[in-house]
């Protein structure tokens, strides 16, 4: 056997301390099968080492929320029995190995994450974040990424509802590749991972194992350096096939009452969800690895339990109900195999050719598993009003709309099929995507946010910022937002002052999401995002879902009628600091953040739901990235229908009220009796606001004392950038 | 109207074929698994869009050799009515139900957008309740639906007055020869088109173009 060596403890990525606190746990050495088992259970991935202290201090609850982080999914109950269950997940570092098959198994692992709940994934949300345009890796690695988000999720039949892409060069040497899934279940058929009671058969189900994704939880766990090319092989390959019929071969077995817990086979594959399922049932596992279906021959023990091959899930069964689990896999032609028995031991036993090859207290994988409060160091955030001269509103309109980052998306999200299952009642492109419960008039409005820019100026406002422009997206289309799931990108947590930036984003996150009851309920951490020392912009993405009760009524930004009044609700202050303005005007990167008040989203946002609810408005569009210019200049172009326009009598001047980036803000357009009442009830409910200007017959956008553009002309701008930067 | 989806193990429109069929026919269709060699008694069968096995080699060319695709045939040889969606298409021109092929889009991606078709003939089961000539808008989600075929039998197809549906000038979004968006079998009664009619039933879902086509083959199938 291998004597295990200081250089072998490093190369798995564990500490000194780490390896002799295994020691002390176990009164041994580890060989070198525990070791893999250890390094994997132990990494950043799999343990949340760096953060879970912290994020012990996010809101969890509400009486809506069915099943909080921990298992593999958020749970929340949409009513009538139906249960909505979701999760986001980044895939960064394999992504930027080798684009399209990490962006594709990121895809396919948030899916099974969600099925193995017994949901059946319904929609699929993203957040991209790559370098600068001008990189030369860039525009291979959008055409990748996006052909593999696609090449999975279409294949699935499970529609790519909308997500956001960003371009900065914080993301040169590590791009992320955040995607969402959301389900359905019925609220009484929710499958846990939970692997309780002794002597219950563990099953094997879905594609061989072969030696793919050996240590890709180890490599997610460390910065990039330049010879990162090399660890290709450790990037999986994806077979949406095997996927389509692991769901359906998964979702007939749960019909059945044979499953006692299920969890599929994510990072670290065999030995996560083994030491999990174990861990949370509160028992032991005895796993006999000559029993896996094998891809290759003479596979050890190590690279069976370290393996991360796709499409793969465990399960322990009801004893005697094996032969009913694997008819239903034959028939999907997928591989069944009983590999083991739960105990009552609490250790992870593995038996290999007839030796044991692991014997390991579950406990030491699990509970006691590092935990640490790094040291953090706040750096004070950007301050600061910045000043700007004047310039031409509509000539910085329609270059803000041809930039990178506020461009129309149309050349990514047409590459996914965004209408299969049929239930697609709000497509990408608007503030948030709604899909239908099926057979019902009930939607469900997601969304996906965060700015980057903003996080890293301030790393607490910032995030505060990504769960309000979550809120306020689902509220925009008319959904009472529910709950989230929060993706976490940092750099490397070893450093305070990217340390600082995790600890003040989750306590953004925590006041944000309490002051607006919008709990977490799952959730990932990517860190270690840096190559060569640099890291990405601290980029906490936000996964928001909100239930609206009747899909007839929902609103979309397009405008729809000549003669509607246009009105601003929220306060505009002019606020330019990290503005897209000031980057793509100006090229300037400062001033502070637009702080977020939550007390007034919480108003203005159930002010503007009420009025969609109510059947009383149907276009509205929330004020975000560009600020007001912006907005008007989507809703204009979605709906083809002009406006007329103006600063209406406030003292703010052009420039910083058509693109400064207060929060809290909604664009509504209603005919003008209706806004007439509207801004009384406004006036009486002391938010304020303004009537702005109004839709027009010409195909322009006009703004008083700046003069017209045509709607040809901004769409030439907003719809050119990505197909000439992608096909040039 | 019997109306017959066939599943394959990774058809994804099945489900979107099935309500649809329910919706406009008040009926529930049969749900024909892949290993059926035998059909029941119906007056239509559907081969929905999706991606049949894995689609990994040419679409549809596995398909053609599953055990329903021989009782498909067999159905259509008998008169019955055959509509391919997408991979349906696919499968049809795979199976020689249909001329042709389904290439690589011409832009090398995957296309998911509403195009508009002109509906080209009306003398078929398919689209008899749309005029010549009109306007429809169904969307497409397919990354193989470049439809090539020799000349000769493009003339022909032409000639004989087999193609359905043509996209709109400038809206071709895949490169197929001459704007073919959908064609028809010799005996007019297998209709083959990459548009999805099933996904244009529902106002909500942002059209209702596709109900005519359901309505033409309710009308003159039940």
């Amino acid at each position: 056997m291998t004597a295990i060596t200081p250089d072998i403890v490093r190369e798995h990525g564990l500490s000194d301390e780490e390896y002799a606190h295994i020691k002390r746990l176990l009164n041994r050495e580890p060989n070198l099968v525990e070791l893999g088992i250890f390094s994997v259970m132990w990494s950043e991935h799999c343990s949340y080492k760096s953060t879970r202290v912290h994020l012990a201090r996010l809101p969890t609850k509400a009486p809506w929320v069915i099943q909080g982080p921990g298992e593999n999914a958020g749970v929340i109950d949409v009513g009538d029995g139906d249960a909505c269950i979701f999760k986001m997940e980044s895939h960064n570092h394999p992504s930027f190995i080798e684009p399209y098959q990490g962006a594709a198994t990121g895809v396919g692992g948030i899916m099974r994450d969600v099925f193995t709940m017994g949901a059946r994934p319904i929609a699929m949300m993203n957040a991209l974040r790559f370098g600068e345009p001008s990189h030369p890796k860039t525009r291979h690695l959008v055409g990748g990424v996006v052909s593999g988000i696609g090449g999975y999720g279409n294949c699935m039949g499970v529609p790519t509802v909308g997500g956001e892409v960003n371009f900065h060069k914080s993301y040169n040497g590590n791009i992320l590749v955040n995607a969402m899934c959301i389900g359905l279940a019925r609220k009484d058929r929710i499958f846990l991972s939970a692997a309780k009671g002794a002597g219950n058969p563990v099953v094997y189900i879905g594609s061989k194992t072969g030696r793919d994704g050996i240590h890709g939880a180890t490599m997610a766990s460390a910065e990039f350096s330049e010879d990162s090319e090399e660890k290709r092989p450790t990037v999986q390959v994806g077979d949406p096939f095997t996927e389509k019929l692991l769901l359906e071969a998964c979702l007939e077995l749960m019909a059945t009452d044979a499953i006692i817990a299920i969890q599929d086979m994510g990072a670290a594959g065999l030995t996560s969800s083994s030491a999990e399922m174990a861990d949370k049932g509160g028992s032991g596992i005895e796993l006999d690895l000559d029993q896996v279906p094998q891809r290759e021959a003479n596979m050890t023990a190590y690279d069976m339990m370290l393996s991360e091959s796709q499409e793969r899930m465990l399960a322990v069964l009801k004893p005697g109900r094996e032969a009913q689990a694997e008819a239903i896999f034959r028939k999907w032609e997928l591989d069944f195999a009983v590999i083991g028995v739960t105990t009552d031991t609490r250790r992870l036993v593995v038996k290999h050719k007839g030796a044991m090859v692991a014997d390991l207290p579950v406990t030491a994988l699990s509970d006691e598993a590092p935990k640490y409060k790094r040291p953090y160091a706040e750096q004070p955030a950007a301050s600061g009003a910045v000043t700007v001269g004047k310039r031409d509103v509509l000539a910085s309109l329609k270059t803000i709309l041809a930039s990178p980052d506020i461009c129309s998306r149309r050349w990514v999200w047409e590459q996914y099929d965004n209408t299969v299952m049929a239930d697609t009642v709000q497509r990408p492109g608007g503030d948030a995507a709604v899909v239908r419960v099926h057979g019902t008039q009930k939607g469900l409005a997601i969304t996906t946010d965060v700015t980057p820019r903003y996080c890293a100026a301030d790393p607490y406002e910032g995030a505060k910022q990504a769960v309000a422009e979550a809120w306020r997206n689902i509220t925009a289309v008319g959904a009472k937002p529910l709950a989230v799931t929060d993706n976490l990108n940092f750099g490397n947590p070893q450093k305070p002052e990217i340390m600082a930036q995790i600890v003040r984003g989750i306590d953004g996150i925590g006041e944000a999401c309490r002051a607006l009851d919008f709990p977490v309920i799952g959730g990932n951490c990517s860190l270690y995002n840096e190559t060569n020392g640099e890291a990405i912009l601290p980029t906490p993405a936000i996964g928001g879902v909100g239930l609206m009760a009747d899909i007839h009524r929902m609103a979309t930004v397009a405008l729809k009628r000549e003669g509607d009044a246009i009105l601003l609700i929220g306060d505009t202050r002019g606020h330019l600091g990290q503005s897209i303005y000031l980057r793509e005007i100006e090229g300037r990167e400062d001033g502070a953040c637009p702080p977020v008040d939550l007390a007034a989203e919480r108003k203005n946002g159930e002010f503007v739901r009420k009025l969609i609810e109510t059947g009383r408005v149907d276009t509205v569009h929330d004020v975000s990235d560009g600020g007001v210019a912006v907005t008007l200049a989507e809703m204009a172009l979605a709906g083809g229908i002009g406006m007329d326009v103006g600063v209406a009598g406030t003292t703010v001047d052009a420039v910083p009220f058509f693109f400064g980036e207060d929060q809290a803000r909604y664009v509504v357009a209603a005919p003008a009796a209706e806004a007439d009442r509207i801004e009384s009830e406004l006036r009486a409910a002391g938010i304020i606001h303004a009537i702005i200007g109004r839709t027009i017959a010409a195909k322009v956008l006009r703004i008083e004392c700046e003069g017209e553009i045509g709607l040809s002309e901004l769409r030439a701008a907003h719809e050119g950038w990505f197909p000439a930067y992608m096909d040039s | 109207m019997k109306s017959a989806v066939v599943v394959f193990p990774a058809s994804n429109c099945d489900r979107d074929a099935q309500v649809a069929l329910k919706q406009m026919t008040g009926k529930d269709p049969h749900m024909v698994w892949h290993q059926e060699s035998e059909f029941p008694d119906v007056d239509l069968v559907v081969l929905p869009g999706g991606f049949s096995y894995g689609d990994y080699l040419r679409c549809g060319a596995m398909a053609s050799q599953s055990a329903v695709m021989r009782a498909v045939k067999a159905h259509a040889e008998r008169g019955g009515a055959v509509l391919g969606v997408c991979n349906g298409f696919q499968v049809l021109t795979e199976s020689h139900l249909l001329p042709g092929a389904l290439m690589r889009n011409a832009h090398l991606k995957f296309v998911c957008r509403p195009v508009t078709m002109t509906v080209e003939e009306t003398q078929n089961v398919f689209t008899r309740k749309y005029s010549k000539g009109q306007k429809v808008t169904f969307p497409v989600a397919h990354g193989e639906g470049n439809y090539v075929a020799d000349e000769e039998t493009l003339d022909r197809l032409e000639g004989e007055g087999r193609v359905v549906f043509r996209y709109a000038p400038g809206d071709n979004p895949n490169g197929s020869s001459r704007d073919i968006a959908g064609i028809l079998s010799e005996k007019r009664n297998v209709l083959g088109l990459m548009p999805h009619p099933e996904r244009m039933v529902d106002p909500l879902l942002g059209g209702t173009d596709g109900r005519a086509m359901f309505e033409s083959l309710i009308e003159t199938l039940s």
